[in-house]
């Protein structure tokens, strides 16, 4: 899978939790741009992982503030 | 007040503090309401395991954890005393070193039987025992499986032993086997569960996901902090209780709640378990618990086994609460009563505090909790209910409950 599929899904998955209808780019940040609380995380993570089949463990979401990293960290995990 | 920080104080730049900012404004905008402080509460006088003096008033405590009402059971005093003056007040030393007295061996040996395990193993707090736990056995490449409303202490151990580190949703069987699935072959898995989670008083479906955990090869630990005692046909907790106790390889406990004093503890039939206390940091690095400690609690440990009449009696009290204050329109945190714990779910922080002021006012004692310690942001008022508790004092903390509640306007 490239990583604009990645992308392609990742944004279908967004909609939902993105309440304010925050324009989604790479740069956009979690916590600050789309005011992701941890439970909106958790149940966001679960929903990638659920779609990709992986694990996105708690040290590596430490590791991904914004859409751009989130991207391109799933890229990687499903291709592993 | 003079010792609070005002808003228009400006910190000098690379003050550490600054991240505190958004606390310290919440909880001065909430003692500006007028409330008492519900995090600096004074017990003058402890009168009984259910009763106190605070801020001069006599005071029932129903948010202690002191579920078996053991704090001052006389032959649990005796023993204390016994110890404190044959052993001194204190052991100044580490398990490993000179910390390791007569005492801590029978807290040991009162706890293997009665777990009915192989071995067992004392920290100086329950915080410890999982912090220790978990960092030492759970390392760098092993994955940790955990509820994601487990206690801070879990997370911590988690934290400091570097392991990948994968939560599911709460009490979620399907979500808990899907990270299972997922994790690479080879690589060393722990599931963490707990047996009561502490802040609705909810029990997990151990017997589905214990079995679940050992069908992918995991090793399984439990939390059981707010099950001994009470749960399970000898009190040895919820995994006791859904009959998988066999299956669990490691039961974390402390004696700050059933057993009434202070101090932590690890069972486990491992064979290899004893290695633990030559490479478990905050076994090894901190002082062992005094002399007198590990007296009561081995006392109180062995009073425990023998316990089916106080056990029958706090579940009485549970669902005596727990059923009126259904009845009062509360809303409660579980729709049956599944532990000792009845928590009462406030509407938000502020009527939360002014409940729990009401309480105080009218001699109820309760544990006010709330967000980042309770899930989904909630605000509660947590009722734990002690053996000792009369059927009586029950129906008062009950008319209590409606007075404040009325008063604050939540029912």
């Amino acid at each position: 899978m490239t990583e604009a599929d990645v992308d392609q899904r990742i944004r279908a998955l967004i909609e939902p939790f993105n309440k304010k209808g925050v324009e989604i780019k790479n740069e956009t940040s979690f916590a600050n741009d789309l005011e992701f609380d941890s439970l909106t995380v958790m149940d966001f993570v679960a929903e990638i992982e659920d779609e990709f089949d992986i694990i996105i463990s708690m040290n590596q979401q430490a590791e991904i503030e914004n859409y751009g990293q989130l991207i391109s960290a799933v890229h990687k995990l499903q291709d592993s | 007040m003079t010792d609070t920080i005002t808003a228009t104080h400006t910190p000098p730049a690379g003050d550490l503090f600054s991240k505190f900012d958004d606390l310290i404004q919440t909880r001065e905008t909430l003692l500006a309401s007028g409330v008492e402080d519900p995090f600096n509460l004074v017990m003058e006088k402890v009168l009984s395991p259910t009763r106190a003096v605070c801020n001069g008033r006599e005071t029932i405590l129903l948010g202690t954890y002191n579920y078996m009402g053991m704090t001052f059971d006389p032959d649990v005093l005796e023993a204390g005393r016994e110890a404190l003056t044959e052993f001194g007040s204190g052991t100044t030393g580490s398990r490993v070193l000179n910390g390791t007295y007569q005492g801590h061996r029978e807290c040991e040996d009162a706890l293997k039987e009665f777990y009915g395990m192989d071995h067992a193993m004392v920290f100086s707090t329950g915080y410890q025992a999982n912090l220790g736990i978990i960092a030492t056995i759970a390392g760098k490449g092993d994955y940790v499986v955990l509820d994601i409303d487990s206690h801070a202490s879990i997370y911590d151990g988690c934290a400091m032993g570097n392991a990948e580190i994968v939560p599911f949703r709460h009490n979620d069987i399907e979500a808990m086997e899907k990270r299972l699935r997922r994790i690479p072959e080879g690589a060393g898995k722990l599931v963490i569960l707990e047996g009561v989670y502490s802040m609705l008083g909810d029990v997990a479906p151990l017997k589905e996901m214990v079995a679940i955990a050992k069908q992918y090869g995991a090793m399984v630990l439990v939390d059981e902090a707010h099950s001994m005692g009470f749960i399970g046909e000898n009190g040895r907790g919820v995994c006791e209780e859904q009959g998988v106790i066999d299956d669990v390889d490691f039961i974390i406990g402390t004696f700050s709640k059933s057993v009434g004093t202070v101090g932590g503890f690890c069972v486990s039939n491992h064979p290899k378990f004893d290695i633990m206390r030559l490479v478990c940091r905050p076994y090894v690095f901190t002082a062992s618990l005094p002399p007198s400690v590990v007296a009561t609690a081995a006392t109180s440990i062995r009073k425990l086994m023998h316990g089916a009449n106080k056990r029958a009696h706090l579940w009485e009290n549970s669902r005596t609460l727990h059923k009126g204050l259904t009845d009062l329109g509360f809303e409660l945190g579980t729709k049956e009563p599944q532990s000792a714990i009845v928590a009462v779910i406030m509407p938000d922080l502020e009527r939360g505090a002014m409940m729990w002021e009401a309480l105080l006012k009218e001699g109820l004692y309760v544990n006010l909790a709330r967000p980042p310690a309770t899930p989904a942001g909630m605000t509660l008022l947590r009722c734990s209910l002690c053996a000792e508790h009369s059927a009586e004092e029950v129906q008062t903390v009950l008319s209590m409950f409606e007075r404040a509640g009325k008063a604050v306007g939540i029912i």
